[in-house]
């Protein structure tokens, strides 16, 4: 049977269409659409109180300032899919920049060579945390708590008694700071949804040559609008300012590439599986313990790479590099986008409209001049709220019968 | 009883099994043809999950022999099982809620297209999905669509999720662990309508149950086991309360002493 004339079990939620999409709403399976609006409440809210806040300049520096956030996020969003959770990316990111810096600056390292020994220092931390985790299960949220105190003390061993390292090489400071020209914005800009367009029409079609279940077409064509809107508004704000930012082309990079991984490959398809069931998984003959170790090693990585951005950003590292709050806003910016802390459910776009939410709370804030104590528990308060919709959401699938 | 005069598909003769001094199973002789369903019967602790246990590679025998299509064979963990063509439900299915049908069945086996390495070897969808709508078309399994999550399914569809996903390495042999317990009538009698489907397909299958009326609606033949020995063997004109007496033990009918 294809799916399209499948019998009906009479013991299937019926209902309305309409109903059934405010079910799903409520329920949290359009969690995006959510956080979409949500995302435009907040914009609305700021704009009106300072309209400075949606010009082409600042939402350049959005951009700017969510990518090494949004970069530690896609990781997250990985352990957090394992239904684990890694504590000590923060500690991590600072670390990762303190070598690069060190090895670049003191050291004479050319800056490819200091950026891969940082990266692979994140990768070597994750497969230690990872291999503790599963070899003794002692739990991730222990292992990584550990990390979160150890690591910056090999931070400060690091950068020595100064304390701080000045960055000057063109390259490391260009990662945050080149921007391409208006043509060169548009080229990207169109390349990626002429192949988004390719991609979804060809994927539409093969369902449909094996007479399978395929959405409308109509829906397809619409999704493709969307896309290119939100695209082509994106450039073109960013080109009203200074361009397009290499900084944000890594961050989209990444979300496409471990999108591929999660939801096309084999890979992808068992860390779901680990997170929702690791017995059904360790039974289906999925090596769980390997999974495990592998995304906590991404996850490590990750946490270097955007301390390196973080790094770039603020032309330094230091001893505070990468403590504060940087690491609870990205946990908290998947959760917030819809990513569940139970495991098995989220998306790596959760990484970058988390980081969107998360980002424009806090350059909002600081626009409107609010005190620091504010910021703070204005955040909280959002994440509480995030996490609180996660958990009702979860019961509510559960009451559905669905676990 | 189907195919009287055919090979069976398993045969175990004086199979036992020890857990330090406990004795779950003692010298049992148990076999199945293909197209025949045995139901396994037996109070708690009578040896029935152990008995499948050991067929399946997950307790090895201590002793006896074992023969599966008429040759000799020797179990030593789950992958031995699987590769002969032995395959087994257990009770709690052990299915990714978050992951629908198609992505249960194939959990373990995915079907990718070409790429030089795993990591970018990406999965074929089109080409697993249309299987798995073939097999579930084959049993007359019915689901609203095989993209549903198998987390908002009933019980009954969810336990013929997990009987179709080991119909996907072609087994000779299927053994189901309490495949109707927590289920509702209408679920009962979809799942045991698969049941027979399977026989009609000819695989042998094995089910352990302790629902008598179940076992007589499905069963060619009952196998009553108690205290890990086997305490009768009855065909379908047997009586409920023939049944009834060898497991509790009030009858010495057919036990082996």
């Amino acid at each position: 049977m294809s799916t399209a004339d499948a019998t009906v079990d009479e013991d299937v939620e019926g209902g309305s269409p309409q109903l059934d999409l405010l079910r799903r709403f409520v329920a949290g399976d359009l969690a995006e659409l959510r956080v979409v609006l949500a995302l435009a409440v907040i914009w609305l809210v700021f704009y009106v109180q300072e309209p400075r806040f949606m010009s082409s300049v600042n939402l350049s520096n959005l951009v700017l300032q969510m990518t090494a956030v949004g970069l530690v996020s896609i990781g997250i969003v990985l352990v957090l899919l394992l239904g684990e959770i890694d504590l000590s990316v923060g500690a991590v990111s600072g670390l990762a920049a303190a070598i690069m810096a060190v090895l670049n600056v003191q050291h004479g390292w050319s800056p490819y060579l200091a950026i891969a020994a940082a990266v692979a220092a994140g990768t070597a931390i994750g497969l230690f945390q990872g291999s503790v985790f599963t070899r003794f299960a002692v739990p991730s949220f222990v292992v990584t708590l550990s990390g979160l105190l150890a690591w910056p003390g090999a931070q400060l061993k690091v950068l020595g008694e100064t304390g701080t390292v000045n960055l000057n090489d063109p390259k490391i400071l260009g990662l945050t700071s080149t921007f391409y020209s208006d043509t060169v914005g548009w080229i990207f800009a169109f390349v990626a949804i002429g192949a988004y367009a390719a991609l979804a029409l060809r994927a539409r079609q093969s369902r449909v040559s094996q007479g399978l279940a395929a959405p409308q077409l109509g829906l397809v064509v619409l999704r493709i609008g969307l896309v290119s809107i939100a695209t082509l508004v994106a450039v073109w704000v960013l080109n009203d300012d200074r361009g397009v930012p290499l900084a944000a082309l890594i961050l989209v990079g990444f979300c496409l590439g471990f999108f591929y991984l999660t939801t096309r490959t084999t890979f992808g398809r068992h860390i779901f599986a680990v997170g929702g069931n690791a017995e059904a998984a360790r039974r289906a003959g999925i090596h769980v313990n390997r999974v495990r170790v592998i995304v906590f090693m991404i996850a490590s990585s990750m946490a270097a790479i955007g301390g390196i951005m973080a790094a770039s950003r603020l032309l330094a590292v230091n001893q505070s590099s990468g403590s504060g709050d940087f690491l609870l806003l990205a946990i908290a910016g998947p959760v917030i986008a819809g990513t569940s802390l139970f495991g098995g459910r989220g998306s790596v776009w959760h990484a970058l409209l988390g980081a969107l939410v998360i980002t424009s709370i806090s350059n909002g804030m600081d626009l409107l001049g609010l005190e620091s104590s504010v910021k703070f528990m204005v955040t909280g308060a959002v994440l509480l709220a995030a996490v609180v919709i996660d958990a009702i959401a979860r019961r509510q699938r559960q009451a559905a019968g669905r676990v | 009883m189907n195919d009287n005069g055919s090979t069976p598909v398993l045969s175990l003769k004086g199979v036992s099994k020890s857990f330090g001094p406990v004795k779950a199973l003692s010298d049992v002789d148990f076999e199945v043809k293909p197209g025949e369903v045995v139901a396994l019967v037996g109070d708690n602790g009578a040896g029935k999950s152990t008995l499948v246990k050991t067929i399946a590679g997950i307790h090895p025998a201590d002793s006896g022999t074992i023969s599966f299509e008429g040759q000799e064979v020797t179990i030593h963990g789950p992958t031995d099982a699987v590769k002969l063509g032995i395959a087994t439900v257990y009770q709690d299915l052990a299915l990714c809620d978050n992951l629908d049908v198609v992505e249960n069945l194939f959990l373990g086996r995915e079907e990718t297209g070409d790429g030089p390495a795993a990591v970018v070897r990406q999965l074929d969808e089109v080409s697993m999905e249309k299987q798995t709508g073939e097999l579930l078309e084959n049993l007359a399994v019915t689901i609203t669509s095989v993209r549903a999550e198998v987390g908002t399914m009933s019980g009954g569809q969810r336990q013929q999720v997990a009987i179709a996903r080991s119909l996907l390495g072609e087994p000779k042999l299927v053994m189901l662990d309490e495949p109707t317990a927590a289920l509702g009538v209408r679920q009962t009698a979809q799942v045991l309508e698969l049941i027979k489907r399977l026989r009609e397909r000819g695989y042998g299958v094995v089910v352990i149950s302790h629902n008598l009326a179940d076992v007589f609606e499905v069963a060619d033949r009952i196998f009553v086991l108690r205290l890990g020995q086997k305490a009768g063997e009855f065909g379908r004109d047997a009586s409920q309360d023939q049944v009834v007496a060898a497991i509790t033990g009030a009858s010495g009918n057919g036990a082996k002493q």
